[in-house]
């Protein structure tokens, strides 16, 4: 990713109101070149609104967005050639075969007639469907059809990526085909992905930032680490001791003072507490050893996006 | 206009419809029922109700004097049986022949439109770089030229089976005449365009093919309406009238096609399609 060029997408106050609904508000977003960016919500929090503003398919009610410094709600046709969108559905021709579909599209996307061949049959060969190729769709599992769908997305090689719910309803190994594509996609040739989601670990595995939506609006923006510095302060840290050492680890703990919080979260000899800054770790495993506290492993808990995206709905829900 | 992608819709409509059995069935059935077997029946039925022990000779001849003067004119000379035959072949089948046009451009549009809607195909589409009038133009192609391809088709077809199928009665061609060349390059298009026309709207307010299939082929009852006033002798299509019913199908067209560009926008497709 880079920070030094031009972004690929600038957003300022960009809002779409259906009636009396906000389904975008005030958004504000940079995304740079070769990012993958994240955008957590439930649904209806506004994804789709946002992708479908961002691609001139629908026009803002108020505020502005720049994709390649274009203005989606005016050039949308010309910017939609330099992206590429997974929707939430697959959205394709049942009645078509694979080869006939991405033949098809890659006439929309103007891929040059004498290219077509070859890059058809390399994404079905990419995708695990180049022998199921002249087969309908109709026939295909619910995996083959993402697959040929994100296939479909790429057929003209887009500089963005927009992904809304890739994953979804897909088998684990499909899932995983899919997570190589996308973090391919990024570090090859600089691609920009737009990573609509909610699952979060798709989310941790794959984005650079994340930014997270509530009704139309972020409420959060950055990598899973800064959100987590955020919310909380200090350094959650794990260690496991052995069994008969628990009672003697807690009253070394207590007598460490940078650690508060400790607790023993199960039946097991594992023991957590929060330490102020990654600094103390080496004093407390000086404190530790010199206790004659077996210590068989100590790891600082990096939060998850899952405990940051949960601390953030539980922080809304209490005012 | 990229040629290129309005060509790329209509590829794809067209594939898509030759591959549904709800959509290819009535085209293939209407034309060769209307066109194919009903006028070989006549052919063959109608101068023989002229010798059914008791039939009223006298009736059928001062029905057949009320025919308008063109037909008249080329009748001079037939016999009763062979004037049957005109009548029914000439002008009770021309406004018949108007539902090949209206319902091939109606089932396709409606699978074109409302079909995308409730396969939710449209999405895809609308991420394309195509712009709304480029989809909207290649939408309306796939509909209007299998319209046209299979009605003059289904002319041909007709005029083969009228002059073959009625020969041992007439022992001439005498298919087809001005009003038919009139109906034929001038009313079907606009009937093609009329039907399509009719499919987008009512596709932009149902959610199913066969809702807007049903609904759309209402377009289809002044046609009816047509072939009965002319039975009871109210109008015959001439030439002349033939072509004033052509510019009124061109004038509802271009109001219905005009509509049809103002709603098929992205914005009212993701709103209301």
């Amino acid at each position: 990713m880079s920070k030094t060029t031009a972004p690929v997408i600038v957003t300022d106050g960009l809002t779409r109101r259906f009636g009396e609904l906000t389904a975008v508000d005030s958004l504000n977003l940079t995304v740079y070149p070769g990012e993958v960016l994240g955008f957590l919500g439930h649904n209806g929090a506004g994804k789709t609104t946002t992708v479908r503003l961002l691609n001139g398919v629908l026009t803002p009610s108020a505020g502005q967005a720049r994709v390649f410094g274009l203005d989606p709600a005016t050039a949308g046709a010309t910017l939609r050639r330099r992206t590429g969108v997974l929707t939430e559905t697959p959205s394709l021709d049942e009645r078509l075969t694979a080869r006939e579909q991405l033949q098809i599209y890659a006439d929309f996307y103007d891929v040059p007639p004498q290219l077509v061949r070859t890059r058809v049959d390399e994404l079905l060969e990419i995708f695990q469907l180049a022998e199921r190729g002249d087969d309908r769709v109709s026939t295909y599992s619910r995996g083959m059809k993402q697959r040929l769908a994100l296939a479909r997305a790429l057929l003209h090689r887009p500089e963005l990526l927009f992904l809304d719910e890739p994953t979804s309803g897909l088998d684990p190994v499909s899932a995983r085909q899919v997570h190589t594509l996308i973090r391919e996609q990024s570090r090859s040739g600089n691609h920009t992905v737009f990573l609509c989601t909610h699952n979060l670990e798709e989310a941790q595995r794959l984005c650079h930032r994340v930014a997270v939506l509530e009704r139309g609006r972020i409420v959060a923006l950055g990598t899973p680490a800064e959100l987590g510095r955020n919310l909380w302060k200090g350094v959650r840290v794990e260690m496991e001791t052995a069994p008969e050492a628990v009672a003697s680890a807690c009253r070394a703990l207590q007598q460490f003072s940078p650690a508060r919080d400790v607790t023993q979260p199960n039946e097991r000899p594992i023991l957590s507490l929060t330490l102020s800054d990654r600094e103390e770790i080496p004093q407390l495993v000086a404190h530790l050893t010199a206790a004659k506290i077996p210590l068989y492993r100590l790891m600082p808990q990096e939060p998850t996006l899952e405990d940051v995206y949960f601390a953030l709905h539980e922080r809304k829900e209490k005012g | 206009m990229n040629r290129r992608a309005v060509r790329a819709v209509v590829r794809r409509d067209l594939l898509l419809v030759t591959r549904s059995k709800g959509v290819m069935i009535p085209l293939i059935l209407v034309p060769l029922i209307l066109m194919i077997v009903l006028p070989a029946v006549i052919a063959f039925a109608m101068p023989a109700s002229a010798h059914i022990p008791g039939a009223n000779r006298a009736g059928m001849e001062q029905f057949l004097e009320q025919m308008p003067p063109v037909l008249k004119a080329q009748c001079a000379g037939y016999t009763l049986e062979q004037q049957l035959v005109a009548y029914a072949l000439l002008y009770m089948f021309a406004p018949l022949f108007l539902v090949m046009p209206l319902m091939v451009s109606t089932v396709i549009a409606a699978d074109s439109f409302a079909g995308e809607k409730e396969r939710k195909t449209l999405e895809a589409l609308i991420y394309t770089p195509t712009t709304d009038l480029e989809l909207f133009v290649g939408k309306l192609l796939s509909a209007w030229l299998p319209a046209m391809a299979i009605s003059l088709l289904s002319f041909v077809l007709y005029g083969v089976t009228a002059n073959l199928s009625a020969w041992p009665i007439m022992q001439r061609v005498f298919f087809p005449n001005p009003m038919w060349l009139v109906l034929v390059f001038w009313v079907t298009p606009a009937a093609a365009a009329v039907g399509m026309g009719a499919a987008v709207l009512v596709s932009s307010r149902v959610n199913s093919f066969q809702e807007a299939y049903q609904i759309s082929g209402v377009v289809v009852v002044p046609i009816v309406a047509l072939v009965i006033v002319q039975a009871l002798g109210v109008i015959y299509l001439s030439a002349a009238l033939t072509a004033m019913l052509g510019l009124f199908l061109w004038v509802v067209a271009a109001a219905l096609l005009w509509w049809g560009v103002r709603i098929f926008r992205r914005s009212e497709i993701i709103a209301r399609w």
